[in-house]
């Protein structure tokens, strides 16, 4: 964290209210993101409870798993799930645009330009928090590797049909949150929190409803006093007012209200398979139906508030303009998603449990790769970012002073102008080290020179984007008086060297990856687990 | 004393509490690992553990029911004394150790301890998150390694009153579900780090005699005493609150809200407090990045005006006139 935004949230203590570390939005989103809001059983691996989903902020889809431990409504619910995620992802790929894409040819070898499919926006998934990603990912994992009935006849416990499909979706997503700036899988409290600091420290940001309070509080109260309400205040049943986000819930609700209904409609249920008639089977059905929409009404109550804070947060960000790269980045999701798409209609296995060599490296190449281009894009994009990296002496601004013609030593004379920067940065550039300006959204780069006058003034030398005649381009060169903007870093990040196929894995490496797919989870015997 | 109380006593009762569905998934959890005599606990620990040992055939179990905590501490140690010599498998179910913090002793209860063939002793914990393609949460892992480090250190201490002293292991037994099944599946986590670690913190912790003689006379911690004076003798033992508390202390929200009430820094993170050298308070910080106090040659209160002055130009304020006129000097 910066000294800027430390201030940032030093002042948020001061007035009450979070103040702003972004001037504008560093995330795309879309028209119509598909807001889910999950919640898990305690102590229990990848059994939900229920969830909110949906695209539309007055009409989310309850589901709920009346009993989490078992299995055969587990599925009903991954089931239900699927019904609600798989036609909203299906809406994008079918909508594609015409693009390019350069590739080896496999004849000759040679990088040829090819026509392909973008798909023209992609589906966005908005979780509440952080860990709500961990539980998309968690998911994924457990239903991707499971057979139906038709893919295994002899499987025991066979899966619904379109719920290995989901769980290969949801890796995709859960793997691309990692990769630093993508949006197709957002975390609501680490979007918000990027943009705004509040007055309490990072580990209680996490906390959406305490998060929320300090950036938008009620009419007439302070975020502290509204945070701190989000945080604790319980009911007169010892229920927090402000439900965690989940995926997990608070214990009291576990042990004071859920246990109970669960145990209600788990008696239901073994009452309904003992009924000796007809009347007496009716009867009890009511009871079950009655149980379960009891705990239906638990679950809403709990993931209802959250998911109104989610649209609220939505609000506020989008109140925000976009940043200039953030489309940049989005088109980067969508080539992403059109791939995942390609590789499921291609009818490829779901994603291994372990990466092979190359996929590993590949995936760890992309993300330090996209890290280094959004912090260089999040300050091209924002001034106030830029500050930070000033202030850390990454970048510097400040007035042309003089801007002298020079030409290169070359046989012939190419422009290389001397630009004398006034600034109250204090840049450390090595001797020769290059420097960047954004021209047009294209970096220029310089040459540093030398500092002069006691370090106020920085001498550069232009190096590019000046045409190819012997007078540099109208426009090209800063004037006098110009306010600029430089950085030490680069603004465009090059690809690594190109690794060999996964089927080429040097044996070092551990040969190449098996083919085929890979074996099912093996099954707990009991039904209820 | 029970801080939880405490804590509800002076008004900012703590958030912890354990959801009953974790507490039986955990239990069904660790009746099912140590079924049959412990069979399949013993056949794991062999195979991670002791591959070189003769496989498990039926180990021993001890019953160490005992009454009173000593008691059973008691019977602990005798059985592990007993167990020792005999060159077989033992497990021992929830045995109670001793081990003395700040000059009190506390009592422990590991899931399991197994004694090798070899005479040498492991400690098993069994936990109920699963274990997902062999690597679990690193998080949770780690805590899981803490606790056993301190049983490692309590059993050492039983360990070094045997003749000869038998060799406590270093690594410990992870039990955990396979994937998302109940099978237990188990992993060889290495303590020594953690284990060396807490025997210093428990080497440093300053003892419990010392504290109290430090308190006034008459400092008393009852939660039925009035709300004020039940502060003023928490606020007589004092206290650095950083937000790292919230997830282990049952008195945090009370610290938290004094360390904010005296406008402390910490309370907004450790590594904030870092940076800001001398300056302690929120107010202070302010004051001097405004240019209202603090000395200006103080590279801290440097810094702070010069991030000041960077951000209200991104924000295109008006509210640092300073700045503004070093950065646009006239042409």
């Amino acid at each position: 964290m910066s000294l800027i935004s430390t201030l940032a949230r030093l002042e948020a203590v001061e007035t009450g209210r979070a103040q702003p570390v972004a001037t504008v939005r560093h995330r795309h989103l879309t028209g119509r993101p598909l807001v889910c809001v999950p919640l898990t059983t305690a102590g229990e691996a990848g059994a939900p409870l229920g969830a909110l989903v949906g695209t539309d902020r007055d009409a989310p889809r309850l589901l709920v798993v009346p009993q989490p431990r078992d299995r055969d409504l587990r599925f009903a619910f991954l089931a239900e799930l699927a019904d609600v995620v798989l036609p909203y992802i299906d809406s994008y790929a079918a909508d594609v645009e015409a693009a390019e894409r350069s590739e080896t040819d496999p004849e000759t070898g040679k990088r040829v330009k090819v026509e392909v499919e973008l798909c023209a926006d992609a589906p966005q998934l908005i979780v509440p928090s952080r860990a709500g990603i961990d539980f998309v990912r968690l998911l994924g994992r457990s239903m991707r590797f499971r057979r139906t009935a038709e893919q295994d006849p002899e499987a025991p416990h066979p899966a619904p049909p379109r719920v290995p499909l989901l769980g290969r979706w949801l890796t995709h997503y859960g793997e691309r949150a990692r990769v630093p700036g993508s949006a197709l899988l957002l975390a609501l409290t680490d979007v918000l929190s990027r943009h705004w600091a509040t007055g309490q420290s990072s580990l209680e940001d996490q906390h959406l409803g305490a998060l929320l309070a300090w950036i938008d509080p009620p009419e007439g109260e302070s975020g502290a006093g509204a945070a701190l309400r989000a945080e604790l205040l319980r009911d007169g049943r010892g229920q927090l007012v402000c439900p965690p986000a989940g995926p997990a819930t608070d214990p009291a609700f576990d042990n004071k209200l859920l246990a109970p209904a669960i145990e209600r409609y788990d008696r239901a249920r073994t009452a309904l398979a003992a009924a000796e008639d007809g009347v007496e089977a009716d009867d009890r059905l009511g009871e079950l139906t009655a149980a379960e929409q009891h705990i239906r009404e638990l679950v809403a109550s709990r993931t209802r508030p959250t998911w109104d804070a989610v649209w609220q947060g939505l609000d506020l960000l989008r109140a925000l303009p976009e940043g200039g790269h953030a489309a940049d980045r989005w088109t980067r999701d969508r080539w992403s998603f059109t791939g995942h798409r390609d590789r499921v209609l291609a009818g490829e296995p779901p994603q291994p449990r372990r990466d092979d060599a190359v996929t590993a490296a590949n995936k760890l190449a992309t993300r330090e790769r996209e890290q280094a281009r959004l912090e260089a894009q999040e300050a091209l994009d924002d001034p106030l970012v830029m500050a930070g990296r000033r202030l850390a002496g990454e970048a510097f601004a400040g007035e042309v002073t003089d801007v002298v013609m020079a030409y290169g030593e070359g046989r012939r004379p190419v422009p290389r102008p001397l630009v004398t920067v006034r600034t109250d940065d204090r840049p450390q550039p090595a001797e020769r080290a290059r420097v960047y300006r954004s021209l047009g959204g294209r970096p220029q780069a310089a040459e540093f020179v030398g500092h002069e006058d006691d370090g106020a003034l920085v001498v550069l030398r232009i190096v590019d984007k000046m045409g190819r005649g012997k007078e540099p381009e109208p426009g090209s060169l800063p004037e006098k008086g110009d306010r600029v903007c430089f950085t030490l870093f680069e603004h465009e990040q090059r690809g690594g060297a190109k690794l060999p196929d996964p089927e080429e894995t040097p044996w070092t490496h551990g040969g190449p990856p098996g083919d085929g797919s890979p074996p099912p989870d093996a099954v707990t015997e009991e039904d209820v687990l | 004393m029970n801080k939880a109380t405490l804590a509800s006593a002076l008004g900012s009762p703590s958030a912890f509490g354990q959801s009953q569905f974790a507490f039986m998934r955990g239990n069904a959890f660790e009746a099912r690992v140590k079924a049959d005599g412990g069979a399949e606990l013993l056949r794991l620990v062999h195979e991670r553990l002791d591959p070189e040992a003769p496989p498990p055939k039926g180990g021993a179990v001890p019953d160490l029911g005992a009454s009173g905590p000593e008691g059973r501490t008691a019977r602990t140690a005798l059985a592990l004394r007993e167990a020792t010599g005999t060159g077989g498998w033992t497990l021992l179910d929830h045995p109670l150790l001793a081990l003395d913090v700040a000059g009190s002793p506390a009592f422990l209860e590991p899931d399991a301890v197994v004694v090798h063939p070899d005479g040498s002793w492991t400690v098993v914990e069994i936990k109920s998150f699963p274990m997902l393609d062999g690597s679990a949460d690193a998080a949770k892992v780690g805590a899981a390694a803490r606790q056993s480090a301190v049983y490692v250190l309590a059993l050492e201490q039983v360990a070094a009153h045997v003749d000869p002293a038998p060799r406590v292991r270093h690594t410990v037994l992870l039990v955990c579900p396979k994937d998302f099944s109940n099978l237990p599946t188990a992993s060889a986590v290495d303590v020594r780090k953690q284990r060396s670690v807490t025997r210093r913190q428990l080497e440093r912790l300053t003892r419990i005699e010392e504290i109290a003689d430090s308190l006034p006379e008459g400092t008393c911690f009852a939660p039925d005493l009035p709300p004020d004076r039940l502060t003023a003798a928490v606020e007589s033992v004092p206290a650095t609150y950083a937000p790292e508390c919230l997830s282990a202390c049952e008195l945090a929200f009370h610290c938290r809200d004094r360390a904010r009430a005296q406008d402390a820094v910490t309370s907004l993170g450790r590594s904030l407090r870092a940076e800001l050298g001398g300056l302690t308070t929120v107010g202070s910080v302010l004051a001097a990045a405004r240019g209202e106090s603090g000395d200006p040659d103080d590279p801290a209160v440097a810094a702070l005006r010069r991030a000041a002055a960077l951000r209200s130009e991104a924000l295109g304020g008006v509210a640092a006139p300073r700045a503004a006129a070093e950065a646009v000097p006239c042409p």
